[in-house]
């Protein structure tokens, strides 16, 4: 006996015929307080990649030297599907305290930190240093061929930042990821 | 503290295991655990089994798990020992068992140098755990060891392992009663959502085509839960259908019972599941298995949710009323409730329902051809459950189409009778398991229904079965093939039968009296019963070689990529192939 199936590859999987994700995607900053202790950010990002989940933007570090806790802040893109079952799997690791959806409680302060080397000479080199000006970066290190620009700020504006830059002689880049906190006088 | 309050790691962790009560440790020793089995070899109160691989180490902990309530223990040495773990930490984890691995690793100073014997053991089973740890200082040993037990035991229960470098086991250090640790690590409950459960309340009230699905969760829970739900099936007269981990939370002789549900359930339960216009699921978590094509999972009913984790929830298939905690909690807070409100159903309803219901029964989709001539594997399974049921009887399976017809031909009236390996499917689970079984249950009978090639993968557990004169019952439905793997062949790959074949088979019988057991092979159905009641009879450990019909399918079927309402009942039709999508799924 026999089902009559037709050789050949097979386009997709029957449980996905319709996507049951398929729902607006959307970027959710997650601020996630962990125990300092060895391995757990080993657990979580690998709680990311086992299941498949995004990371767009991750930092880490101890917030609480007495209770050896760390903040987690991670940015991730999902349905709200998804969002909401890594919100679940995260709160059930065993040294995870706390997963503060930043995204979903309202506004938050997000900023990122970023350094610039930009290598350039004659005009290049003073419009790259105006335009520092204008978005408030400061020169950290310099040579007489070259400016390195810290900057502060969201996301966007790194990116603003670094676009006017790459003509301008910019070589390279390190930024830190984003770190956030919820406006107002409430903590988490 | 004075050095007179130190005691060494290895005593230790002995004094700790004594102090949760572990009377039972499965293991195997090696050169980084060697301290510790000099303690246990010093001591009484812990007994030791010595398994023949570390894999059924960690299953034969779970069988112990399963049938007791109880946690299992198991001791692995460090790199090869503890790698052998790793399958039955997975499966501890899909199948929610509690169980704490406690494995050596190379002194501290030696980590990460690619000493002998080492492996990176947190690391590789970091994702196979519930949580895992690696120990440093011989102080924080003891509190480890409690709270390892009370992570695997509470909340939805999991493997845990604890990895102890062998200079910690030396080194001496203060002990840490169970009582004396900090409590915060268990994260707090939440409360239960009582609008939202009053919300469910007043749709099971006013529902027309109930149905209730349970699954292991309830059995987890404890005896209050299944006890719960059966008071719950009664008051309201719904029928109930359980998954492959739920069987035994309701009776099977009970009259509301539908038999198991999913891809090898009843054509009953599957059709209910489908048609049903309200879900109570408890505790069971919608894997693939039971829900099929997932965009035609019972599209008309509301469903409502209970289970401890809350990761469970909307995960596969979204549900209406999530109610989140433990089962046994939610169940009696559910039932006082709806009595309060009267004890109300749609009873007129719901009696039209329970006709639609027996006409499904009546398609009798468990039915097969019987033989005079062949033992069909079906016959055997029954005639197994008439001659054993009786019996204080506990059973484990393997892995295959054996597997399913155990679930669907024998019937449990308790839970924690029934040891399966569900959510991994662990072929060689099913013979350890049951040495697990017998251990914490050593005058019950103790059976593994199993397939001729699930068994042959952890057959060295022969040894331990007669060195501990553990009188399992291996029950073999011996069809010379990868059976499961055949039927898949023959139904979605044009019946190529590509490696199926179990080929250069041993002879049973004289492998059991190789070890000295007894071995009966039955080919005559005629003989079966005699043979069955000869294994039962027998005081020792006996290999059943049952040879069964070779190509026999296991249905009915909801093939891949089908919706509940499209299983195959037997016979094959035109219109119920599988589609190509279909043939991608596992
Ligand atoms: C460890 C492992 N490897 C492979 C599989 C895939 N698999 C599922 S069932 C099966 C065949 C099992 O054969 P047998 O134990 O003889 O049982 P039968 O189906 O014949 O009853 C296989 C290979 C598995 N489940 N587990
Ligand atoms: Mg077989």
């Amino acid at each position: 006996m026999s089902l009559k199936l037709k050789k050949g590859v097979n386009k997709q999987s029957a449980y996905n015929l319709r996507d049951p994700n398929l729902d607006y995607e959307a970027a959710h900053t997650l601020s996630i307080i962990v125990d300092n202790e060895s391995g757990v950010l080993a657990r979580v990002i690998g709680l990311f990649s086992g299941r498949g989940y995004n990371i767009d933007s991750l930092t880490v570090a101890e917030v609480d030297p007495d209770g050896h806790r760390s903040r987690i802040t991670i940015v991730t893109t999902g349905t709200p599907k998804v969002i909401n079952q890594i919100k679940a799997q995260l709160d059930r690791m065993v040294p995870v305290h706390e997963v503060i959806d930043l995204t979903l409680k309202g506004k938050a302060v997000q900023r990122e930190l970023a350094i610039f080397k930009v290598v350039a000479n004659g005009n290049q080199r003073v419009e790259s240093l105006r335009l520092a000006d204008v978005f408030r970066a400061k020169v950290v290190d310099s040579t007489l061929k070259s400016f390195t620009f810290e900057l502060t700020g969201t996301s966007e504006k790194i990116d603003a930042f670094a676009e006017l830059m790459a003509p301008l002689g910019l070589k390279e880049i390190a930024r830190t990821g984003i770190v956030a906190l919820l406006r107002g006088d409430n903590s988490n | 503290m004075t050095q007179a309050n130190k005691i060494t790691g290895a005593e230790i962790v002995i004094k700790a295991l004594i102090d949760q009560g572990v009377d039972t440790v499965f293991g195997y020793p090696g050169g980084a655990i060697l301290p510790i089995y000099d303690e246990l070899f010093q001591q009484k109160k812990i007994k030791h089994i010595l398994v023949r691989h570390e894999q059924a180490a960690t299953h034969a902990a779970e069988g112990y798990a399963r049938s007791t309530g109880k946690i299992g223990v198991v001791f692995v040495t460090s790199g090869p020992g503890a790698t052998n773990s790793v399958t039955g930490l997975t499966d501890a984890l899909m199948d929610s068992v509690p169980i704490v691995v406690i494995s050596g690793q190379v002194p501290t100073f030696m980590i990460g140098n690619d000493a002998f014997q080492e492996a990176d053991t947190v690391g590789i089973t970091r994702p196979c755990t519930k949580h895992n740890w690696l120990v440093k200082d011989t102080n924080k040993l003891a509190e480890t060891i409690h709270k390892a037990f009370e992570v695997a035991g509470t909340g939805r229960p999991g493997p845990v392992l604890v990895d102890i470098p062998k200079d910690v086991q030396f080194a001496s250090g203060l002990y840490t009663k169970k009582n004396e640790i900090k409590k915060n690590l268990i994260k707090k409950e939440p409360s239960i959502d009582l609008n939202m459960l009053d919300e469910a309340i007043s749709r099971l009230e006013l529902a027309e085509r109930p149905i209730i699905y349970s699954g292991g969760g309830v059995i987890n829970s404890g005896q209050s839960a299944v006890n719960s739900l059966r008071n719950l099936v009664a008051g309201t007269n719904f029928p109930i259908t359980s998954t492959l981990m739920g069987l035994g939370s309701y009776p099977a002789s009970g009259k509301n019972w539908l038999g198991m549900l999913g891809m090898h359930g009843t054509y009953e339960a599957n059709m209910s599941m489908h048609d049903c216009d309200f879900m109570l699921c408890i505790g069971a978590r919608f894997d693939d298995r039971i829900t099929g094509r997932i965009d035609a999972f019972s599209p008309n009913s509301y469903k409502v949710h209970l289970d401890i984790d809350p990761s469970s929830i909307n995960k596969n298939i979204t549900v209406d009323a999530p109610l989140i905690g433990d089962v046994s909690q939610i169940l009696s807070v559910l039932i006082g409730r709806w009595k309060e409100r009267g004890s109300k159903v749609n009873k007129k309803k719901l009696s039209a329902w329970w006709k639609s219901i027996n006409n499904w029964k009546g398609v009798q989709s468990l039915g097969y051809e019987n033989s005079s001539s062949v033992i069909k594997p079906q016959y055997a399974v029954q005639r197994l459950e008439e001659l054993t049921k009786s019996y204080n009887r506990f059973v484990s399976t393997e892995v295959g189409q054996h597997q399913m017809w155990a679930a669907q031909f024998m019937g449990f009236e308790e839970p924690n009778r029934w040891m399966t390996s569900g959510g991994l499917g662990t072929m060689g689970y099913g013979f350890p398991a049951s040495i697990g079984i017998q251990i914490a249950h050593p005058t019950s009978l103790v059976i593994n229904v199993a397939g001729e090639a699930s068994w042959l993968m952890n057959m060295q557990e022969l040894g331990t079965a007669v060195q501990y004169r553990l009188p399992v019952k291996q029950f073999i439905l011996n069809n010379e093939r990868l059976g499961m793997v055949r039927q898949w062949q023959e139904l979605l790959h044009g019946e190529r039968y590509s490696h199926s074949w179990s080929d250069a088979l041993p002879d049973f019988v004289k492998l059991a009296e190789a070890y000295g057991i007894r071995g009966i092979r039955c080919e005559d159905p005629a003989m079966l019963d005699d043979n069955i009641r000869e294994m039962i009879d027998y005081p020792g450990p006996v290999i059943f070689d049952c040879l069964v019909e070779k190509h026999e399918n296991c249905f009915p079927m909801i093939p891949s990529g089908k919706a509940h309402n499209e299983m195959i009942l037997g016979e094959q039709t035109e219109e119920n192939s599988i589609s190509d999508d279909g043939a991608v799924l596992v």
